[in-house]
C-alpha cells in the first residue's frame, strides 16, 4: 500500500514539474521571438535526401536557415542568454520529471508486484516515460531542445490525464491477462505508440515550419527548427521505425487473441482501430513515395494516423464496450 | 512503401495522353488503361483510405456477428435508422459485399504491383554497378585525396574494402563501381507478398474451419458431434464428417473472485480440470483447461470463454410425483451473475408447470428487488414466478431452453390477484398454491461454456504475418547505396583519388561522412574532405 501511494506521489509530482518545465520552454519560445540565431550553427542532423540533392545539384550545399541574413543587429546579448536560460531550465525541469515518472512506475510495479502494463492508466506512465526518455536522448545525442515544448505538452497532458481520469488503484490481473504475450503485445504497443507519438509531434512542427518557410516568414522560434525537410526526414526515421513494430504489435495481440478468446481476429472495436491505424500509417508510407502526396499531405496523414492511435487508446476504451475494456476502465 | 522504383505515377504521365488516344485504343485499351489506373500508387492509396474508413462503423455500430442482441435492441430503438442501417450492411459490416469490395480491389491493385516488380527485381538481382560516372563531384557526397604514385594497388583495395561492406563491386581501369542495398526491395516484395499469402490463409480458415459452443454443466461431458453443440458455424467447404469423435468431461471448475475492496468482483481464476478421450475407446487423460490455456485434441481446439450457474431443481407435481428434477443452465445478465433462466416441468400432471426463474449467487433484497451483489455464491437464491396449463402436444419443435414462451399457460396468482413470487434458499421448498404442486433448491452447481473449432488457415497467416514483418524490416531500414571511386592524375607526378556516393533511399544519415572516411582510409592522407 505505501508502496502505491508513493507512486502517485511520483506521479502527480511529475505532472507538475512537466508543467513547469512546459512553460520554461514556452517562456523560451517567447523569448526567442526577440532574437534571431545568427552565428549559432544548426547541428547535422540527418543527411537531406539523396534523392533530392541527385535532381538538383544546386541545393547539395548546407541549406543556409532562412531568416539568418535577416539578423537583426540590435539584438542584445542578454535577450539571447535569457533564451538560453530558459531553454536550460526547461530541459532541467524535464529531467526532474522524467526521474519522478520512472520512480512512479517502478514503485507501482512493486506494489502490483506485476509488469506495470495491466490498465490504461499504467499503460499510459509507462508509454509517457519512453517517449520523454527518447526526447531526452535525442536531446543528448543530437540537441533536439526544440522539441522541449510539445514533448513536455504531451507528458503534461499524457500524465495528467493518467493520474485524473484513468487512474484506478493497484489490483491483480483478471485471467485473461495472465499471458506471456501480456509483457510482448503491450511493450510493443508502448514502443511503438510512443514512436508514434514523436513522429506525430515531429509532423506537426513539419507542417508549421513549412508553412512559414512558404510564406518566406521564418521568425522566432521557427527559425530554431532544423527545415523543414529535416523535420520531415525525422519524422519518417520514427514513423518507419514504429511501423513495423505496429505490425507486430498487431500480430502478437491476433496470436494472444487466439490462445485467450479462441480466435485470432474478431472485429473487436479495438482490433478495428489498431487495423485503421496501421492502413493509416501504411498510407503514410506509400504517400511519401508517391508524386504529389510527399511533404504537407503525407505529414497530415501521420496526424489522421496518431489521432486515430489516440482514438484507440482513449475513446475506445473509454466509450465502446468491448474484449479490451477490463480493468475498471 | 519507399521503395528503389517507385509504383509508375500512371495517373500523371499515362492518364491524359490515354484518355485522348481511348477511341483508337478500343475495348483492350480501355482496359488496359483501367488496369493501369487500378494498380496506380494512387489508387492504392485511396482503396487504404477507403479500407481504414469503412472499417469504423464497425467499431461503432454494434454488430450482429459480436452481439446480436444489441443490434436488436439498436434496432427497436431506432425505428427509422435501424432498418436502413440493416439494408446497407452496418450491422454486417465485415461481411459486406462493399467491405469485401474494397479489399479485393486493394489486393488486386497489390498483386497487380507486385508481379511486375518481381521480373524487374529477377533483373536487377544480376544487373551490375552502374557505370561510373564522368564527373563524381556532382554526386550529393564528395571527397577526394592525393595519394602518391606509389599506390598502384588503391583500387584493388577499394574494391576490397567496399566488398567486405556487402557492396556488389565492378571493377573498371580507372574505377570501381559498387552498389549494395538490393534486399530493400525484396523486403519490399516480401512483405506485400506476404500480405497476400496472409489473405489466403484467413480465406482457408473461413472455407474450411469451423467454431461452435457448449454449454457443459459441472460433471457432465460434451462430445464432439454436432447435436451438442449450442451454436455452430462453419466454412462453405466444411464437411461434418471433419469433427474429430473425442469427448470432454468436465470434472470440476475453480473459480476465484476479487474479495479485496479495489475491483471487487473481477475475476481472478477460472481453471476447469477435464477429463479428454480423444476417440471412443481411448485411455481418457486428465488435463487443466484455462483462459489462454486451450487445449488441442485431434486438430481441434477448445477454449474455456464463459461460465456461469445451474441451480439444481426438483419440481413435484399435483399428484406428488416428481416432473422435473436436476440442474438447469442460466445465462448471467451482468457481472455480478444475476443469472435467467425457465425451469420447465412439461411432464407434470395434471397440469404442466413452469417457471421463470433468477438465480443470484450472492442475493440482497432491496428496494429495486431482488440483487446479486457479488459474483460468487455466498448467499445463492431463487426467485421465480410460476405458470401453469394444459399439457402439450409433443411437436418435437425445439425450443429455447434460456427463456419461457408463455403461450397457452397462465400466471399463478395469490387470492389477492397477485402473482405468486417463489424465494428459495438452498435446501427450501415451497408448495404451490392451490395444490399445484411444489419446488425445491436442492443445490447448484456452475457450468462452462467451450468453445470448439479449428480454424486450419492460421499457421499460414503466422508464417507469413512473420515474412511480412521481416520484409517490412528489410524494406525500411536496408540502406541502397551506390559508391564510386575513381584514380586520375593530379599534379606533378601526384595521382588524386575521388570517391562519389548516392544514397537512394530517405532518410539515411552519414553519407558524408562515410564517403570522408573511404577516402581517408584509401588514401591515408585524407587532405580535401567536402561534403560538397
Amino acid at each position: 500500500m505505501r508502496y502505491e501511494y508513493y507512486s502517485n506521489v511520483a506521479l502527480v509530482s511529475s505532472v507538475v514539474v512537466y508543467a513547469l518545465a512546459m512553460f520554461a520552454h514556452a517562456a523560451e519560445w517567447a523569448a526567442a521571438r526577440r532574437v534571431s540565431v545568427a552565428g549559432e550553427t544548426e547541428p547535422e542532423l540527418v543527411d537531406v535526401a539523396a534523392e533530392d540533392r541527385h535532381a538538383k545539384p544546386s541545393t547539395m550545399r548546407p541549406e543556409p536557415v532562412e531568416g539568418r541574413q535577416q539578423a537583426d543587429p540590435g539584438t542584445s546579448p542578454a535577450s539571447s542568454a535569457r533564451v538560453e536560460q530558459f531553454g536550460r531550465m526547461g530541459v532541467a525541469l524535464t529531467i526532474i520529471g522524467f526521474l519522478l515518472s520512472v520512480a512512479g512506475v517502478l514503485l507501482r510495479a512493486l506494489a502490483a508486484h506485476r509488469a506495470p502494463w495491466g490498465n490504461m492508466f499504467e499503460f499510459t506512465i509507462t508509454a509517457m516515460v519512453l517517449i520523454v526518455g527518447v526526447y531526452l536522448i535525442l536531446l543528448w545525442r543530437t540537441g533536439m531542445r526544440w522539441l522541449g515544448l510539445p514533448v513536455t505538452l504531451l507528458a503534461a497532458v499524457g500524465n495528467g490525464l493518467a493520474v485524473t481520469v484513468f487512474y484506478v488503484a493497484v489490483a491483480p490481473l483478471v485471467p485473461a491477462l495472465h499471458s506471456v504475450w501480456f509483457l510482448i503485445h503491450i511493450v510493443a504497443a508502448a514502443i511503438s505508440g510512443a514512436a508514434f507519438n514523436v513522429g506525430g509531434v515531429m509532423s506537426i512542427l513539419y507542417l508549421i515550419k513549412k508553412r512559414a518557410e512558404d510564406r518566406g516568414d521564418v521568425r522566432g522560434y521557427l527559425e530554431r527548427l532544423p527545415s523543414s525537410r529535416k523535420i520531415d526526414l525525422i519524422a519518417y526515421r520514427f514513423l518507419a521505425f514504429a511501423f513495423p513494430l505496429w505490425t507486430f504489435t498487431v500480430a502478437a495481440g491476433a496470436i494472444w487473441a487466439e490462445y485467450a478468446w479462441g480466435r485470432y481476429w474478431g472485429w473487436d472495436p479495438k482490433e478495428t482501430w489498431a487495423l485503421v491505424t496501421w492502413v493509416i500509417y501504411a498510407g503514410y508510407l506509400h504517400a511519401r513515395s508517391t508524386a504529389g502526396w510527399r511533404g504537407t499531405r503525407a505529414a497530415v496523414i501521420a496526424i489522421i494516423g496518431l489521432t486515430s492511435f489516440w482514438f484507440n487508446f482513449v475513446g475506445i476504451n473509454l466509450l465502446v464496450s468491448g474484449l479490451h475494456s477490463y480493468a475498471g476502465i | 512503401m519507399t521503395a528503389i522504383k517507385t509504383r509508375e505515377p500512371a495517373a500523371e504521365s499515362s492518364g491524359p495522353a490515354a484518355r485522348a488516344e481511348l477511341p483508337r485504343l478500343g475495348w483492350r485499351g480501355g482496359l488496359r488503361y483501367l488496369w493501369t489506373q487500378l494498380t496506380s500508387m494512387r489508387t492504392a492509396l485511396i482503396l487504404l483510405f477507403a479500407l481504414a474508413l469503412a472499417a469504423i462503423p464497425g467499431s461503432l455500430v454494434p454488430q450482429r456477428r459480436i452481439s446480436p442482441v444489441r443490434v436488436s435492441d439498436f434496432i427497436n430503438e431506432r425505428p427509422t435508422l435501424g432498418p436502413i442501417y440493416d439494408k446497407i450492411g452496418l450491422f454486417n459490416v465485415y461481411s459486406s459485399p462493399w467491405f469485401a469490395a474494397i479489399y479485393l480491389l486493394l489486393f488486386v491493385s497489390l498483386i497487380g504491383c507486385i508481379v511486375p516488380r518481381v521480373a524487374v527485381y529477377a533483373k536487377a538481382l544480376r544487373a551490375r554497378p552502374p557505370k561510373t560516372p564522368r564527373n563524381l563531384v556532382r554526386l550529393p557526397a564528395y571527397a577526394r585525396a592525393d595519394i602518391s604514385s606509389g599506390n598502384h594497388d588503391v583500387l584493388e583495395r577499394a574494391a576490397d574494402s567496399l566488398r567486405r561492406r556487402h557492396y556488389r563491386v565492378d571493377t573498371h581501369t580507372d574505377s570501381v563501381a559498387a552498389e549494395r542495398g538490393y534486399l530493400r526491395e525484396a523486403g519490399n516484395l516480401v512483405f506485400h507478398i506476404s500480405l497476400v499469402f496472409v489473405l489466403i490463409g484467413v480465406a482457408i480458415g473461413v472455407l474450411f474451419g469451423f467454431r461452435g459452443t457448449s454449454v457443459v454443466i459441472v460433471g457432465q461431458g460434451f462430445s464432439n458431434n454436432l447435436t451438442q453443440y449450442d451454436d455452430f458455424s462453419a466454412g462453405a467447404r466444411f464437411k461434418e464428417t471433419d469433427l474429430a469423435p473425442f469427448s470432454v468431461t468436465v470434472k470440476d471448475f475453480e473459480v476465484r473472485f476479487e474479495t479485496g475492496p479495489v475491483q471487487r468482483g473481477a475475476a481472478r481464476l477460472f481453471r476447469a480440470n477435464v477429463e479428454v478421450t480423444d476417440r471412443p475407446g481411448a485411455a481418457p487423460r486428465q488435463e487443466v483447461l484455462e483462459v489462454n490455456k486451450p487445449l488441442h485434441i485431434a486438430g481441434t481446439t477448445v477454449h474455456l470463454i464463459g461460465h456461469g450457474y445451474a441451480p439444481k431443481v426438483t419440481v413435484k407435481d399435483a399428484q406428488g410425483n416428481v416432473a422435473f428434477s436436476g440442474p438447469v443452465v442460466m445465462l448471467p445478465q451482468d457481472g455480478n451473475f444475476t443469472s435467467l433462466g425457465a425451469v420447465k416441468a412439461p411432464d407434470a400432471r395434471p397440469e404442466r408447470l413452469a417457471f421463470e426463474a433468477l438465480f443470484l449467487p450472492t442475493a440482497v433484497l432491496n428496494d429495486q428487488g431482488p440483487q446479486s451483489i457479488f459474483p460468487d455464491a455466498l448467499n445463492p437464491a431463487l426467485f421465480a414466478n410460476v405458470w401453469y396449463g394444459p399439457p402439450k402436444v409433443e411437436t418435437g419443435k425445439p425450443e429455447n431452453v434460456y427463456s419461457l414462451d408463455t403461450a397457452g399457460l397462465s400466471q399463478l396468482k395469490q387470492s389477492d390477484g397477485q402473482p405468486v413470487r417463489i424465494a428459495l434458499k438452498v435446501g427450501d421448498g415451497v408448495n404451490l398454491p392451490d395444490g399445484k404442486g411444489s419446488i425445491q433448491l436442492d443445490g447448484w452447481v456452475r457450468w462452462v461454456k467451450l468453445q470448439i473449432g479449428d480454424t486450419p488457415g492460421v499457421p499460414i497467416s503466422l508464417v507469413a504475418l512473420a515474412f511480412a514483418v521481416a520484409g517490412l524490416c528489410l524494406s525500411l531500414f536496408v540502406r541502397p547505396r551506390r559508391v564510386w571511386i575513381r584514380v586520375r592524375d593530379g599534379e606533378a607526378d601526384h595521382k588524386v583519388l575521388e570517391v562519389g556516393a548516392l544514397d537512394r533511399a530517405d532518410a539515411r544519415a552519414g553519407l558524408t561522412d562515410d564517403v570522408a572516411e573511404l577516402a581517408a582510409e584509401l588514401s591515408h592522407t585524407p587532405e580535401d574532405v567536402s561534403a560538397t
